[in-house]
């Protein structure tokens, strides 16, 4: 690998593609390592994964996972990270990271004072002043970072939000990729990543595809979705934009994590995924498994001297009980960090799976199997699910 | 009662006082042993504060015995009770020898509970009050390797009244007959110790009186209670130490109750304490601070004067103020730590300790834990807990190695 003269820092090789469905199974060859794909990316927002050690996220199979712009843009600072190797000189992480833009928070965080041409306005929540993210600003902290992969400054709107703003902002990203792309310090060890936008509009998403698609950029993601909008809107925007991306280049779907929509969206042709629901969810003692979640703080869990999942191998199952952790609930916050692990173990060996069944050429038969495990009766099974795959040739009972 | 299994190898005694050996026997079959002087292992419910077995593995010579606190699993019981196992199976703890508390060293509790025939402990829910039935019933669904009896220690507080004392230490030999009792008559609780507790507050009299009378029971040893950081000042717990260590048998050996600080530990040592309850780090770690202080022997003594000058520690005072008031004396920072989310922190890439070969130390600089600790993120606690875990390990050991070389007077300068 290290005699290739690799003009990008990435480089996709297509191991698998799936006969029946659009998905497939790829070894993404980052600066620091190779990723499995699909996979999905834990988010480890300010610079650490809340409660867990790097050392114990390498021992659960992880490759790549998050930090997040804004957060490490605000406390510790660019130039203090610089100064300590990059994030991952920081963290201690060896393995691949991705940060995201900034942009996400602007929209979801901060007292939003204006969205011009020039950036994103916005006032600090530590000391109440004016800062504004623009792309050039926000490639520069991400060089300082030194991520793997970056992703562009997009000008972001809520799904649920309609009407002129929507084709405003995906103009209005375009124009920003180009000055992040321009931006871009390092374009031999960082990766910028496109963002498609144009909301739940196929035209304007059309366009945006386009557009984007004439850029020189090693990957794209697909955004603007996953932000409360009807699934049935959702899977129809995520197919078309693969439908419409390079094939030989990694499909980002961002936001995305609950265990149905990764196992559909993987079928629509998706190679990469992030989520904070897993580990978010894990702190308030919910347990991800095959057939749904436990809320192991719940009473009827103080008895149940099972694992969480018996046929589970992570370090949390092997050695605890339900009723055990529902104790510790009460004792320790080491609790929540027994069920963050096993939920990342549990995403990280969902993906696994289904990148071997890719690869075996029995992906339609994990679906199946997949959904029997999570529902209880097919007529449980969400319809657009069932609709996502009929689209793409898979039939459920 | 049958002999006790666990015994203790004196290999030296300092002074007529200080003592060096080895605890052995320890555990139902006796396979375990723990260096003296030395430190528990401190938990919640059976899990040491931030960690799981992993980011615990990491350390080296973790002690032998893990302590658990009857306030984190008196709530329990009925789990315990249908899960029949015994606690150590219930908690996953595979390799260590169980040691059951009345209470949990750092957690203070309100006074103004304890009957005559009661003592009572503080679990998430609440208030659960305890006679020596209900407390021996829970012990039988524990099956720890070893106990503490029942016993009145509400008597940390200065200015207790003599009578008050006097009753003190009536009511917990009458606890400690009746425990001894129930548990002579139990076929549960086979092959399990119960160390008798010695009260008296700081009346010397009182002291020498309990001493006296527990050691006459048939006790594998003895917890000193009443003795907790901030309740007296070090020269009158020694003085009261040494009058209770004349009292008790050379051969069995003394577990101190509420003391963690180097400084009173060195200085308990030396009147003649065995075992110390392991809290010190977990306090440390929560007011977001890292053990610092030298205790390195090796070094020749003009070096030491100079490293003792260098401005690495903080003066005590400068800590963060703390949520909890109400402990006063045990949660304010001492000397023997740095607080991390002190700004002179904020690019400083050095480890936390030179040296400290600790999971903390090899892979993160004291820059990320500020980091941590400014954002509130929960992995600062584990970092923190492994390292000051594992320097409070190393600063027993080197004690033990200090009292096995003469060089105590060494120790007591850095």
């Amino acid at each position: 690998l290290k005699t290739l003269c690799v003009a990008s820092p990435l480089t996709l090789r297509i191991v698998a593609e799936c006969p029946v469905t659009k998905a497939r199974a790829c070894d993404l060859i980052l600066p620091h390592s190779a990723v499995s794909t699909p996979v999905f990316m834990p988010v480890g927002t300010q610079g650490t994964l809340k409660g867990i050690t790097v050392d114990q996220l390498d021992g659960l199979g992880c490759q790549i996972c998050l930090g997040n712009t804004y957060h490490l843009g605000m406390r510790p600072g660019p130039d203090l990270i610089e100064k300590a190797n990059g994030l991952h000189g920081f963290m201690n992480w060896k393995k691949n990271l991705l940060t995201d833009s900034g942009g996400f928070q602007m929209v979801s965080l901060v007292e939003l004072s204006e969205v011009n041409e020039e950036g994103v306005k916005f006032k600090s929540p530590y000391d109440g002043k004016e800062i504004l993210l623009s792309p050039e600003k926000s490639i520069s902290i991400q060089n300082s970072l030194g991520s793997d992969i970056m992703m562009q400054l997009d000008d972001v709107v809520s799904s649920t939000v309609t009407g002129p703003r929507v084709e405003e902002a995906m103009h209005r990203s375009i124009r920003w990729l180009d000055r992040c792309i321009a931006a871009n310090k390092n374009p031999d060890k960082q990766n910028l990543f496109a963002i498609i936008q144009g909301g739940l509009n196929a035209d304007l998403r059309k366009a945006c595809l386009d557009e984007m698609t004439q850029r020189n950029v090693p990957g794209f993601a697909i955004g603007g979705l996953s932000g409360g909008e009807e699934k049935d809107d959702f899977w129809r925007m995520v197919t078309l934009s693969t439908d419409h991306l390079p094939r030989e280049k990694p499909r980002y779907l961002m936001g995305v994590g609950y265990a149905v929509d990764l196992v559909v969206c993987v079928a629509l042709g998706c190679d990469m995924f992030d989520c904070v629901f897993p580990t978010r969810t894990a702190r308030f003692g919910s347990a991800l498994v095959p057939w749904g979640s436990l809320q192991v703080k719940h009473k009827q869990y103080a008895k149940d001297f099972q694992p969480i999942d018996p046929d589970c191998p992570c370090p949390t199952c092997k050695r605890h009980s339900r009723a055990y952790l529902h104790a510790l609930f009460k004792s320790d916050t080491s609790a929540m960090h027994h069920i963050t692990i096993h939920n990342i173990a549990y995403q990280l060996t969902l993906m696994r799976s289904v990148r071997q069944s890719i690869v075996d050429g029995r992906f339609p038969e994990f679906i199946r199997s997949f959904m029997k495990q999570m529902f209880p009766s097919p007529d449980q099974y969400p319809s657009w699910a069932v609709d996502a795959l009929a689209s793409v040739n898979v039939t459920l009972e | 009662m049958a002999g006790s299994r666990i015994k203790l190898e004196l290999s030296r005694v300092v002074q007529g006082e200080s003592r060096l050996g080895v605890l052995k026997g320890l555990g139902r079959t006796g396979q375990h042993c723990l260096e003296v002087p030395g430190c528990l292992l401190y938990s919640h419910l059976g899990t040491v504060p931030h960690l799981t077995q992993d980011t615990l593995h990491t350390l080296k010579n973790i002690p032998a015995v893990t302590q658990v606190t009857l306030s984190s699993v008196a709530e329990h019981q009925e789990v315990l009770q249908e899960f029949k196992g015994g606690f150590k199976k219930f908690a996953g703890l595979h390799d260590t020898v169980v040691y059951c508390s009345l209470h949990d060293p750092a957690a203070l509790c309100p006074p103004g509970y304890t009957t005559n025939k009661t003592v009572s402990v503080w679990g998430s829910g609440g208030r659960i009050e305890l006679t020596v039935a209900k407390f021996m019933a829970i012990q039988k669904t524990i099956q720890p390797d070893w106990y503490q009896s029942m016993a009145d220690g509400e008597t940390w507080q200065s200015n207790t009244s003599r009578k008050r004392l006097r009753k003190s230490v009536d009511r917990t030999l009458a606890h400690l007959d009746e425990c001894l009792t129930i548990h002579q008559n139990s076929q549960d609780l086979q092959g399990v110790e119960v160390f008798g507790v010695v009260e008296g507050g700081d009346i010397l009299e009182e002291r020498a009186r309990s001493a006296r009378e527990t050691a006459k029971r048939p006790v594998a040893g003895f917890c000193l209670d009443g003795f907790q950081t901030g309740s007296m000042d070090q020269t009158l717990r020694t003085q009261l130490i040494k009058a209770i260590a004349k009292e008790l048998p050379e051969d069995k050996p003394r577990l101190l109750q509420g003391v963690g600080r180097p400084d009173e530990v060195l200085a308990c040592v030396e009147a003649g304490v065995d075992l110390f309850e392991g809290f010190f780090p977990f306090q440390v770690t929560e007011r977001g601070c890292a053990l610092s202080f030298s205790f390195d022997i090796s070094l020749d003594p003009e070096r030491a004067v100079l490293e003792l000058n260098d401005d690495e520690t903080c003066r005590a005072g400068e800590g963060q103020p703390n949520g909890e008031v109400t402990d006063g004396d045990q949660t304010q920072m001492t000397s023997f730590e740095i607080n991390l989310k002190d700004k002179r922190y904020h690019d400083d890439f050095r480890p936390l300790v030179e040296g400290c070969g600790c999971y903390c130390c090899v892979n993160h600089q004291r820059a990320y834990l500020h980091h941590l600790l400014v954002t509130n993120e929960l992995l600062a606690g584990v970092l923190l807990m492994i390292h000051n875990t594992a320097h409070y390990i190393g600063f027993f050991s080197t004690l033990r190695e200090a009292l096995a070389n003469d060089k105590l007077d060494l120790l007591k300068r850095r």
